[in-house]
């Protein structure tokens, strides 16, 4: 099967199968590359929007991809140890004779809930929808917030 | 739109593109989820990119070929680490092959929170026109 594959098709040549294989490799060092990062497999909760948390020493850091969703149509909601975001996304209906090719961006509603490690100083949230990339700063309370002791 | 009030949005994960045309940065490449649909006057096409402003996008009509390509801007900052990634962050790309005749000097672009909306309208010999039969 795979001598006919290989001879009877012109196009498909050995020199092809070289350049499948040296894309194979590209993938597999790219796919590493994720792996050293920690990024792949990606952890996911199933749950829109895709949410992205990162902190460092005095902040949470949480960003989601929300194209399209007008910032009065997002609803946040602060706990100390977490956040819920919700909200509907919504795709207007085009005309009455329009005929569609593509349809594939989606609307509904939805929902999501991130806990975040350590509790969090509640009054000093700040959410800021840009571009429709969602970026929420969340100060860490102060008792979490790691201190430098001076050595004496 | 009353279907939408019961139907909750499912996670779709940003999908990679397999073989992109040209690569020359290195990188992530996505595909961006788009809409497209025409009337008598005119093609429509909206996309989804998050991320990208204004400057970052580029929108190239050659012959029959539309070539979207939005660069995102890395949004961490360097003292950040990371505690749950669910998505990355990369270029935008898509091309389509657009068979009707388009009117390209009218075309119309316009990208509000992060969602494109482009306007091709066709010439006029691409409009249907009716056609009466004489008895």
């Amino acid at each position: 099967m795979f001598y006919r594959r290989l001879f009877d098709f012109p196009t498909r040549g050995l020199g092809s199968s070289f350049r499948e294989l040296d894309r194979l490799q590209r993938q597999m060092e790219q796919w590493q590359g994720a792996l050293s990062r920690g990024a792949f497999p990606m952890p996911s909760a199933g749950v829109f929007p895709l949410t992205n948390v990162t902190e460092n020493n005095d902040s949470y850091y949480v960003r989601a991809e929300l194209p399209g969703i007008k910032s009065d149509e997002l609803d946040i909601q602060v706990t100390a140890k977490g956040i819920s975001i919700s909200g509907e996304r919504k795709i207007p209906v085009e005309g009455n004779n329009v005929k569609y090719h593509r349809r594939e961006r989606e609307a509904g509603k939805f929902s999501r809930l991130i806990n975040l490690p350590d509790d969090i100083d509640v009054n000093k949230v700040d959410a800021k929808l840009e571009n429709g990339v969602l970026t929420m700063t969340i100060p860490k309370a102060e008792k979490t917030k790691p201190r430098q002791i001076a050595v004496k | 739109m009353t279907d939408s009030k019961a139907k909750e949005i499912q996670v779709k994960p940003k999908q990679e593109v397999t073989s992109p045309a040209e690569q020359t940065k290195p990188g992530v490449v996505f595909t961006p989820s788009v809409d497209i649909f025409e009337n008598d006057r005119e093609l429509t096409l909206l996309a989804d990119l998050p991320g990208v402003t204004a400057e970052n996008l580029t929108i190239d009509l050659r012959e029959n070929t539309l070539t979207l390509t939005g660069e995102v801007e890395p949004f961490e900052r360097a003292n950040e680490e990371d505690i749950l990634i669910e998505y990355e962050i990369g270029k935008f790309y898509r091309q389509f092959s657009l068979s009707n005749v388009i009117d390209q000097s009218k075309i119309n672009a316009n990208l509000t929170d992060g969602v494109l909306r482009l306007t091709l309208p066709k010439v006029e010999e691409a409009k249907p026109r009716k056609i009466e039969v004489r008895t």
